[in-house]
């Protein structure tokens, strides 16, 4: 489901007299349906640099990045939108608010913008945000004023709103206490469950170990660069 | 699929002057493109050339027309173009007092675009504008009131409203949020937002405010000194840029 | 007779308007732009209506002159009184005699046959000028058929009073394709404009002339669920109790004392000759043969 062929990059920091820092060369894995895949390495390493790559947040110098038909590294701007609305969907590390959206039309975003009917999108965002303990009386408010938790709570249940053939999830379980990391773990196992294929970052050792097949070592494709 | 707007090579000049140059893109149905660039970058005399308020110098701008598949505006005749300004496009100036008319009541500024169409039913055109005037949020007992009793963000909304009523499908629009209130600007962008959504528009959006474009716009194009200098998905853009001197505007944002 | 030239323009002159004249019978609606010339009346006084008649008339017409329906108002005196001066031409007060008849604000009762001429004074040509009051856009509007603005107009009358409230100088479209101001005679008078006469209209000021043929189509614009109505004042006249004419109404003492007259004088005064006789007038006594 995703293939990572040989991907490099480096930044160019042009203001900074050119300075060139290549961040990774030759990196490679493949994940299958129904399979979670961690991605390891010592903070930097360039975990989530790899991640926003297969989202098409950050362009690659080399390499083929295949998610689903579609080769995220050469595709069409158009292309990589229909992507990341049907296929491919991302957990970032924070939420990025958006003032006077209430915390329901976030988690609705995504189904809307498949084309589910409004109640439906409504009802399950509901739905997830009851599971991931949001109080009722936050549902309506913009989470402009939420706790780092809440709000990452409430990302969460925007990424698990419409049921992704392929998720990236960064850091999902970070700022969360027990019962809460525990509810995103089942999200994920019933993800995989329905053949989602899931590239994960965590740093929590446990969780890890509890949904993820196998662990992918970053450092391999980037130590030794600078 | 038929891109909605396909722009060739436009370019126009004022003299020796680049006012834009070798510009072209794709545009599809529910895309919105930003484009963004300083003072002098050349973003409003581009968009003038698209929306055919300026004449370019070169190149082609074709749309997907509903009756005769893509046409050429830029070679098309007067009458035309300006029944397109009517119904399948819009624009919504940075200055609402120069998409309105200010003399005429709330209602009538919606209700004229109906009018010009050929609309001959008061009860069903005012209908019409009540069903507007709340979608973008103003109150239905100002339907008769004139813009000029309005606040910047309600002339603004009331824009909006005007140029949506018959339902275009590509809508532009010239820093839509420039001189508003911050709070103001964060209700009209949400409005923005949804009505794009839910009409399935596509847009240009011509702003200089970077968190403009990364609210609303799928793609981004940044302009400078006429030329288009970077372009692709607004995110990636954003996140990281290529080009020099994107890598410079997208530095000088202020964190607050 | 004077020094002028008959009725007092040059020849060279009456040419170029009488080119307008026809242009604008050919595109019926459509404002054709003229070279107004100083006239020894001031603009807002006629001056318009002056230049058209003056190059219309010959010297076998016979002219009327009315001012709101009368003949007897100090301006269609002062006009009537120029051209017998000027042009040495026979008037008459009788509207069936008339071969041309200049009219300020409205269209006499009496039907007009295809041998007459009706010259309307126009002060503003323009009907989109109140809400568009750039020339440049009016004028593209009007090559491109563009007349969403005039049914605003409308709405905002009803928005505003409930009914169309344009009660004079009621814009119509003629023949399906211009929209023209009739010049500000009442709206009653507005279905008149399909008549049998020749209408043409001057406005001195603005440099305008547009005209009607005879039988054109005129429309009143209106909305399907407000549709135009020609109004006039709930009463019949007080002098000859005419119902369908329109009427004038008289203010007669302090007390606030009214009265209602035929507002087309020459009509009322035919009536009361033919033996008609209103709620305030007197029998005229037989005529002792």
């Amino acid at each position: 489901m995703i293939r990572v062929e040989n991907v490099s990059k480096s930044f160019t920091l042009h203001n900074q007299g050119a300075a060139v820092i290549p961040v990774m060369r030759g990196a490679s894995l493949s994940v299958a349906a129904g399979e979670c895949v961690a991605l390891t390495g010592a903070s930097g390493a360039g975990k989530s640099t790899l991640m926003r790559m297969i989202y098409g947040n950050y362009l690659v110098d080399e390499g083929e990045i295949h998610i689903g038909g579609t080769d995220v590294a050469t595709a069409q701007p158009r292309e990589i939108l229909q992507l990341r609305h049907d296929t491919l969907g991302y957990v970032s590390q924070f939420l990025r608010v958006v003032p006077r959206v209430p915390a329901l039309e976030i988690v609705a975003g995504p189904l809307l913008a498949v084309g589910t009917p409004h109640d439906q999108a409504i009802e399950r965002a509901r739905h997830l945000l009851q599971r991931l303990n949001i109080p009722e009386r936050l549902w309506s408010l913009s989470p402009t004023t939420f706790s780092g938790g809440e709000q990452q709570r409430v990302n969460i249940a925007r990424g698990f709103a419409h049921i992704y053939p392929a998720m990236l999830l960064d850091e999902p379980t970070a700022s969360l206490d027990v019962k809460n990391r525990e509810t995103v773990l089942q999200l994920i196992e019933e993800a995989k469950s329905r053949g989602a294929a899931i590239i994960g970052i965590f740093h929590d050792e446990a969780a890890r170990q509890r949904v993820c097949e196998r662990e992918i070592d970053v450092t391999k494709f980037t130590s030794g660069l600078n | 699929m038929t891109p909605l707007l396909q722009v060739q090579d436009i370019a126009k000049f004022y003299g020796n002057h680049i006012g834009c140059e070798a510009v072209s893109f794709d545009l599809f149905p529910g895309e919105v493109m930003g484009i963004v660039g300083e003072s002098g970058s050349g973003k409003s005399t581009l968009l003038s050339c698209l929306a055919g308020h300026l004449d370019p110098d070169k190149g082609a701008v074709l749309f997907d027309t509903r009756a005769d598949g893509l046409k050429d505006t830029v070679k098309m005749s007067e009458p035309e173009r300006r029944m397109l300004g009517r119904t399948d496009w819009a624009f919504v100036h940075q200055h609402a007092r120069d998409g309105l008319r200010m003399n005429i009541s709330a209602g009538g500024n919606v209700g004229e675009r109906l009018m010009a169409v050929g609309e001959r039913h008061y009860g069903d055109i005012r209908a019409k504008a009540v069903d507007w005037l709340g979608r973008v949020e103003i109150s239905e007992n100002r339907i008769d009131d004139r813009p000029t009793t309005f606040s910047g963000g309600m002339q603004q909304r009331l824009q909006i409203a005007r140029n949506l009523v018959t339902g275009p499908r590509l809508v532009f629009m010239d820093e839509p949020t420039g001189g508003l209130d911050v709070s103001v600007q964060a209700r009209l962008l949400d409005l923005l937002r949804n009505l794009v959504r839910e009409m399935g528009l596509s847009a240009i959006i011509v702003t200089h405010d970077l968190a403009v474009v990364r609210l609303l716009a799928d793609r981004l194009m940044v302009m400078k000194d006429g030329h288009v200098v970077e372009t692709g998905l607004t995110d990636q853009v954003l996140d990281d840029p290529q080009h020099a001197y994107t890598q410079l505007l997208v530095s000088s944002v202020l964190q607050v | 007779m004077s020094n002028y030239n008959f009725a007092y323009l040059d020849e060279q002159t009456k040419r170029m308007i009488r080119r307008a004249i026809l242009k604008g019978l050919a595109i019926p609606g459509y404002q054709v732009p003229f070279a107004s010339r100083e006239m020894p009346m001031p603009y807002g006084w006629g001056t318009g209506g002056v230049q058209v008649t003056a190059a219309t008339l010959t010297p076998e017409d016979r002219l009327k002159v009315i001012d709101q329906g009368a003949d007897d108002t100090t301006n269609a005196v002062s006009i009537r009184k120029f051209f017998e001066a000027t042009a040495g031409i026979a008037t008459t007060e009788a509207t069936q005699q008339a071969c041309i008849i200049q009219t300020r604000h409205r269209i006499p009762e009496a039907d007009l046959r295809e041998d007459q001429i009706l010259v309307y004074q126009v002060p503003i040509p323009e009907p989109l000028r109140f809400l568009e009051p750039r020339e440049t856009e009016t004028r593209k509007m009007h090559s491109l058929e563009e007349y969403g603005l005039m049914h605003v107009k409308l709405y905002e009358d009803i928005s505003q009073h409930g009914a169309i409230a344009t009660s004079y100088a009621y814009p119509v479209k003629v023949e399906g394709r211009y929209v023209m101001d009739p010049s500000p005679i009442p709206k009653f008078d507005n279905p008149k404009l399909e008549m049998a006469a020749i209408q043409l209209f001057g406005a001195g000021r603005e440099q305008r002339i547009y005209a009607l043929p005879p039988y054109t189509k005129v429309v009143s614009l209106d909305f399907e669920d407000y549709p135009f109505v020609p109004t006039k004042a709930d009463h019949t006249c007080d002098m000859c109790d005419a119902a369908d004419s329109y009427l004038d109404e008289v203010i007669l003492d302090d007390q606030g004392n009214r009265m209602f007259v035929c507002s087309d004088t020459d009509y009322c005064a035919g009536r009361q000759q033919a033996g008609y006789v209103g709620a305030l007038g007197t029998a005229i006594a037989e005529d002792v043969a």
